[in-house]
């Protein structure tokens, strides 16, 4: 035990030590403000009400997410990873899957693949709406932000109904998902994407044409492609800059070489068009959900493979190998032969890809996530310099910051 | 997946100590660690990897050359990924850093920097980015101790 409070290091970081010039001043915003929707720090020098410096730090959440898994076997670790991003747990959950059945060698059932698709696409809209609703709010704009916030509480119960978890689903499975559709869910999913179209008809009408939301929002916050790429931007921000990369697109994975989609771009990269993008390409998950619910084959959902499935209860109770097998998947998890993975997919605000290490045991050596939000932090003072005060804020809330993809 | 262009890279990157294979669709290199900047910048230069994904370590404490850094690129226009993988030894963790070739290197640097104590040469801002100052070792080697005391964390029962 240490007796001296006083000797204990000040764990907030301090700010830059002089201004660079006679007139600046330095203002710290955070680590835990309202308006940063998560624990960040942004230590900013202004001159006037221009910000001349940005330090961000977005450290503060600590959770040891890789140090947990490495105790996990590779099927229990799968809450975990939802924990990653909040709003769209469930893409994080298949992108892992997806990593771990590519060091298996496991091909999943075709159903699986488009209920993955369609549930992925399902996210991305919830998680859109979270960042266009909060960041539209931070400007004032209160009554879209109840719109969206509605439609995406349905979203919410909805999957509640299917995972029986709200936010943290741990819904897939490696070589399947936890189970199949209830009934009527497809019924009730059709009705919010209804609802959806009347209330974004809404939020067009209230915002796109505002003159407080384009003057607060056009040339704010501009990043060339580029700059983006340079700085490692993905997602809509480095659509929004104009550059059609998706990798929904350019590296078709799941079922997504066999939709039809667009990939909306932006002109400028500034602050309207990420809004923009995010509203664009809502409408098109919403497309691709239409078209996957006309494609959904029926059939199994997870793989007959014992290596990574559990039997059915019957087999358990009457064969010696089922329960056996059961045993050693419950108690030692999959076993995933050695070898390195990595597998990338289009999350709502970029490339999340996890870099997996195998030696060969049931327990995973190394897993590693590469989450865009963490990466964005790093170049998110591009967006914020020479640019007034107050539009750090409205910045911020276009880039989405999730706290949990900041973690390792 | 672009594989003649994959090919084109593994036969310009092999040799000179370096090993190319390809796994799971996937270019992965190994080289000598003195080796990296160069390859780096033929990588960017000549092959188009622009996009800096992701750099991280891999600890084998029973290896004598204990972490492997490992480092991610992508190409926006020809969509191919490409890993490359240095090994370097407990005693002196050092490799180049990126950043005279890409921004977002600053950011993950100090990230493994934190995680694993890999020191990134050419790299000046290698303040510690999760972790608070004073924070002692570094977590994510597999010989920390989980219930060890730190200075703003104490021992708990």
């Amino acid at each position: 035990m240490r007796d001296t409070e006083e000797t204990l290091p000040n764990p907030v970081r301090p700010a830059f030590e002089t201004p660079s010039t006679e007139d600046g001043v330095i203002v710290n915003i955070g680590p835990s403000h309202p308006a940063t929707h998560g624990t960040l720090q942004i230590i900013a020098e202004l001159s006037g009400e221009k910000v001349v410096r940005a330090d961000v730090h977005c450290g503060y959440l600590h959770r040891g997410f890789e140090k947990e898994c490495e105790a996990h076997t590779w099927h229990t670790l799968i809450p975990y990873v939802d924990r990653l991003n909040y709003c769209s747990a469930l893409i994080n959950d298949f992108a892992y899957c997806d990593a771990v059945e590519t060091l298996m060698g496991v091909e999943i059932t075709p159903r699986t693949r488009y209920l993955r698709t369609l549930l992925s696409e399902y996210s991305r809209i919830a998680d859109h709406m979270t960042c266009i609703a909060a960041s539209v709010m931070e400007l004032g704009a209160m009554t879209a932000f109840l719109y969206l916030m509605t439609i995406r509480d349905w979203i919410y119960e909805h999957l509640a109904d299917l995972t029986g978890a709200r936010v943290t689903y741990s819904y897939g499975r490696i070589g399947g998902l936890a189970h199949d559709l209830p009934d009527g869910w497809l019924k009730r999913l059709e009705e919010i994407l209804d609802e959806y179209e009347e209330y974004i008809g809404r939020i067009h009408g209230l915002m796109d044409r505002n003159r407080i939301f384009i003057d607060r929002t056009r040339d704010v916050g501009v990043i060339s492609t580029k700059d983006a790429i340079h700085w490692g931007f993905t997602g809509p921000i480095l659509r929004s800059t104009g550059a059609p990369r998706d990798l929904r697109r350019d590296t078709p994975y799941l079922a997504y070489g066999e939709l039809d989609f667009e990939v909306p771009v932006g002109i400028n990269g500034d602050n309207y068009d990420r809004y923009y993008v995010r509203m664009r390409e809502m409408d098109e998950s919403v497309y691709m959900i239409r078209q996957l619910i006309e494609m959904l084959p029926e059939g199994p959902i997870n793989v007959d493979d014992r290596r990574c499935t559990l039997p059915e209860k019957e087999r358990v109770y009457t064969e010696i190998e089922s329960l056996i097998n059961h045993f050693k998947l419950v108690i030692d998890g999959p076993q995933v032969p050695a070898g390195e993975v990595y597998r990338a997919h289009e999350a709502a605000n970029g490339e999340l890809g996890f870099f997996l290490v195998s030696d060969g045991t049931g327990r995973p050596h190394k897993v590693h996530a590469r989450a865009p939000s963490f990466v964005h932090m790093g170049g998110l003072h591009k967006l914020l310099e020479g640019y007034q005060f107050a539009d750090i804020i409205s910045t911020f809330g276009t880039v989405n910051m999730i706290g949990g993809e900041c973690d390792r | 997946m672009n594989t003649e262009l994959l090919e084109r890279v593994r036969e310009r990157l092999a040799g000179e100590g370096r090993e190319a294979a390809l796994a799971h669709g996937l270019l992965a290199v190994q080289l000598p660690r003195d080796a990296l900047l160069d390859t780096v910048r033929v990588l960017k230069e000549s092959f188009g990897f622009d996009l800096f994904l992701d750099v991280t370590a891999v600890d084998w404490p029973e290896r004598e050359a204990r972490f492997d850094v490992v480092f991610h690129f992508y190409s926006t226009r020809d969509h191919v990924r490409v890993r490359l993988k240095t090994a370097v030894t407990e005693v002196d963790p050092e490799v180049d850093s990126l950043v005279p070739l890409y921004g977002s290197a600053a950011f993950m640097e100090r990230e493994c920097h934190d995680m694993y104590g890999i020191r990134f040469r050419g790299n000046a801002d290698l303040r510690p980015i999760l972790l608070y100052e004073g924070f002692e070792g570094h977590p994510l080697r597999k010989d920390y101790p989980k219930d060890r005391e730190q200075p703003l964390v104490r021992y708990r029962e």
